[in-house]
């Protein structure tokens, strides 16, 4: 019999998608049970009332959530969210229901041993509840009591070998895509390089020393699956910058039609028979593709490496051989001034261990974030109040038509006094001699 | 429910603390043929919705059976994931960016069973655990944000809403029939921590209503001048506020007429509420891409400006969503993005074939920018 009513939520367990209403039922019948003899940390009908309150925001139209409340762990500034239920008499099990963020190892692999081990902790010392994962990448504890913050991050860093993630005005978990570990598309290891930084900037994670968030993000190529380009204060996207491979085999094999075009995502609908001219060159955007007889031609040099004639063909082209990545600046969601996407940074750079290259331009940017960015100003928004003319004073890169879609339409360009030969300085008197009042 | 210690001595907290270890390290969890061929895959296929094989330089194939999960799963769910890891996949798995489980199967022969055990399984209420697809010109998980499950700012509830659209759009889960793969993301509130912004088919909570002031509070819980540096559009001022009783307090007072609704001073100040059961509801937004692909990434546009939150179903906003998937279903090329298909046709053509309303809440007025999302040329089309 459960504890409350939920008419609502209840029409929200029919149709084929996974029902979250049905998981958070059989996860409330699981601890009524308790078939394991697990000793409960906190509430045992924390779920039941978890059903309770939101089929009272079902009703009420509105979150029974209450704003913040500064909880966390020791010396942590970061990966725990405080939460309050603002009516604790009806739902006591959820009168406090912190989240915990725990940082998700890159390429989201796991073992089922670990997993396990995972549910187990979070069974005993919290709701059950998860996110598999939030949107910034980490796993998400949802729902504990504040004397269980202490005790779940002991468990995690003793037992588990396992850390918090990052929360406020911190680096956030980083995260990255499938990368070499099981995608051909990948120019660089994706996964190594996340690793590497999440753990070299572990100060940074956990303790806000910045601004506002800070995100990482990385793709393993232009097709750009995890979004940095439209997430992350800094992207990291692979690409190369010499030829894409082709074996001519394959590339007769997809014309005559032995070969599935796009790797066979399109096989739900007959599309007609495979078109090279039409599927491929004629959508190449640079138009650096042709025909020579039975074989195809690329003018490598003028390619942008958008990743769509290997997406239609993968086993007759491939990514090049010498690759790297782009590192672009600036993405946030809108607020508060619009979203805005990723700029151009670093067209290539060398994704090698130790990645020093890399950690130096990221330490050059921080500091001046954290030196010019106001009290939540995400580093796009610095960008484009102090303009991207100050980002390359203080990266000391060069500036180069790669990082721009087009060069400048007004000439209102801000001189600076050492770039104009004599400088500001004049004398009036002098001029006045040659020009009368 | 006696408390149990973990060895954590609250007097001592420094004492045999461990901290700054970061995640666990990638490669412990790498199924062995992943440890093996990282770096060396050729070539990957799909065989059916759901189901793709990787094939390396050295001959061997991975196959991953992608299947759709809820991002809220219980403990129980997860161990019955890790069941059938066990048996099918030797006790490896891995989740996508997009909250899909994937199974990693080396033995080709385990795919078919393990297929058929996953389509087999049924929560209570009658829908599935575990339905495979997602791949390919298809449409993938939603992925969303908290929602009223665990959200203090949220403008309508994200499970719920997403649970209600793709129980809509399932057909399109197991299917690869699209023009190209299409991404639909929900994000309850502008704070977007889901940053749906650049999806072909973004669901966005928004207040309508500026927000309420808990004056007798406010300076009581709130930094007033954190509270008025947050506001983008310099709509919040200081004020002397008279209490009914007489008291004067300090507060702050709020131009309406500048209000965007984006509920950042709620974040910074608690007295400061906004949620209304009917000010609330959802944006849709569509045509936006992250892919470098053919075209740039570019931002979703709204297409609706509001629909009020009917719970628990949202009907409005899946039946909305419906007709611009079908719409582009039918119209567009092969390989091309709902973004880069109604730039093709035109927006006037969108708006026609989607058979959605063209209001004057759609054109920008937000600063700067605005001025450049207006026709400055006389082509358009009748």
């Amino acid at each position: 019999m459960p504890k409350h009513k939920t008419p609502m939520l209840d029409q929200l367990e029919t149709g084929p998608w996974p029902s979250f209403v049905s998981d958070i039922k059989q996860e409330a019948a699981s601890r009524a049970k308790n078939e394991r003899k697990v000793e409960y940390q906190i509430p045992v009908d924390v779920c039941d009332d978890l059903l309770g309150v939101l089929e009272l925001s079902y009703k009420h139209g509105r979150t029974h959530w209450k704003h913040g409340g500064i909880v966390g762990v020791f010396g942590y500034g970061g990966g725990v969210i405080g939460r309050y239920c603002d009516q604790p008499e009806m739902f006591p099990g959820v009168a406090h229901f912190h989240t915990m963020r725990v940082s998700q190892p890159a390429g989201k692999f796991y073992t089922t041993k670990y997993l396990m081990e995972l549910c187990d902790l979070w069974e005993r010392r919290g709701s059950g509840l998860t996110n598999m994962h939030g949107s910034t990448g980490d796993i998400v504890f949802l729902g504990t009591t504040t004397p269980q913050l202490e005790e779940v991050f002991f468990e995690l860093t003793h037992n588990l070998n396992q850390d918090l993630g990052g929360s406020g005005s911190n680096l956030r978990t980083p995260s990255d895509c499938v990368g070499q570990a099981r995608c051909e598309y990948a120019c660089y290891d994706t996964q190594a390089l996340c690793h590497d930084l999440t753990n070299t900037y572990q100060d940074e994670l956990h303790r806000p020393a910045f601004p506002y968030k800070f995100k990482f993000k990385f793709d393993g190529c232009p097709n750009c699956c995890v979004a940095s380009i439209a997430r992350s204060d800094l992207s990291f996207i692979g690409t190369w910058r010499d030829k894409i491979r082709i074996d001519q085999k394959a590339v007769g094999a997809y014309i005559g039609g032995e070969l599935k075009p796009n790797a066979g995502a399109h096989m739900g609908r007959d599309w007609g028979k495979f078109n090279i001219q039409k599927e491929v060159i004629d959508l190449c955007p640079t138009q650096c593709m042709w025909m020579d007889g039975k074989e195809l031609k690329i003018d490598n040099k003028e390619c942008t490496r958008c990743m769509h004639c290997i997406n239609v063909m993968p086993r007759a082209l491939r990514i090049g051989n010498d690759r790297g990545l782009s590192m672009l600046a600036g993405a946030k969601a809108p607020i508060l001034d619009g979203a805005q996407m990723a700029t151009m940074l670093v067209p290539f750079i060398k994704a090698e261990e130790p990645y020093d290259e890399i950690k130096e331009l990221i330490e050059k940017i921080w500091d001046w974030w954290m030196e010019e960015g106001k009290n939540r100003e995400r580093l796009g928004e610095l960008m484009k109040r102090q303009g991207f003319h100050k980002l390359l004073e203080v990266t000391g890169l060069k500036p180069d038509p790669r990082m721009v879609k087009e060069p400048r339409s007004n000439p209102y360009i801000f001189w600076k006094e050492e770039e104009v030969p004599g400088g500001w300085t004049r004398d009036i008197n002098e001029f006045r001699k040659l020009h009368k009042r | 429910m006696a408390f149990i210690s973990s060895g954590y001595d609250p007097n001592n907290p420094m004492k045999d603390r461990i901290t700054d270890i970061g995640p666990r390290k990638y490669d412990e969890f790498y199924p062995p043929v992943v440890a093996k061929n990282k770096g060396k895959w050729l070539y990957h296929e799909y065989l059916q919705p759901g189901v793709f094989v990787h094939v390396s330089e050295t001959g061997d194939e991975i196959y991953t059976v992608r299947c759709g999960g809820a991002r809220l799963m219980s403990v129980s769910h997860i161990r019955e994931i890790c069941e059938i890891a066990d048996k099918y996949c030797g006790g490896y798995l891995r989740f996508t960016t997009r909250n899909n489980i994937e199974f990693l199967v080396s033995k080709k022969e385990n795919v078919k069973p393990l297929v058929d055990d996953l389509m087999k399984r049924k929560f209570s209420g009658g829908s599935y655990k575990f339905p495979v697809g997602g791949t390919g010109a298809g449409i993938s998980n939603i992925v969303h944000t908290q929602g009223w499950i665990h959200c203090h700012t949220p403008a309508t509830d994200a499970s719920g809403t997403v649970k209600a659209t793709l129980d809509v759009l399932f057909d399109d889960f197991r299917n690869m029939r699209l023009p190209a793969h299409l991404r639909v993301s929900m994000a309850c509130c502008l704070n977007m921590c889901g940053a749906v912004h650049c999806s072909d088919i973004a669901i966005l909570g928004y207040h309508r209503k500026p927000p309420m002031l808990d004056h007798e509070y406010l300076d009581k819980m709130c930094e007033i001048p954190l509270a008025i540096a947050a506001c983008p559009t310099a709509a919040i001022k200081p004020a002397k506020v008279d209490l009914p009783g007489g008291q004067k307090v300090n507060s702050v007072s709020v131009n309406s007429e500048r209000c965007m609704f984006c509920g950042n001073c709620y974040t910074m100040c608690p007295a400061m509420p906004l949620a209304d059961d009917v000010g609330d509801g959802i944006v849709l937004m569509a045509g936006g891409k992250v892919s470098n692909r053919i075209s740039a990434p570019k931002f979703s546009k709204v297409v609706v400006a509001f629909i009020p939150n009917e719970m628990p179903r949202w009907p409005t906003v899946t039946k909305a969503v419906k007709k611009i998937v079908e719409a582009y279903a039918k119209d567009a090329h092969k390989y091309e993005r709902l973004g880069d298909w109604a730039e093709r046709i035109g927006w006037e053509r969108f708006f026609e074939k989607c058979e959605l309303e063209f209001t004057h809440h759609l054109i920008d007025d937000f600063r700067d920018p605005a001025y450049f999302t207006w026709r400055q040329t006389t082509q358009f089309k009748f």
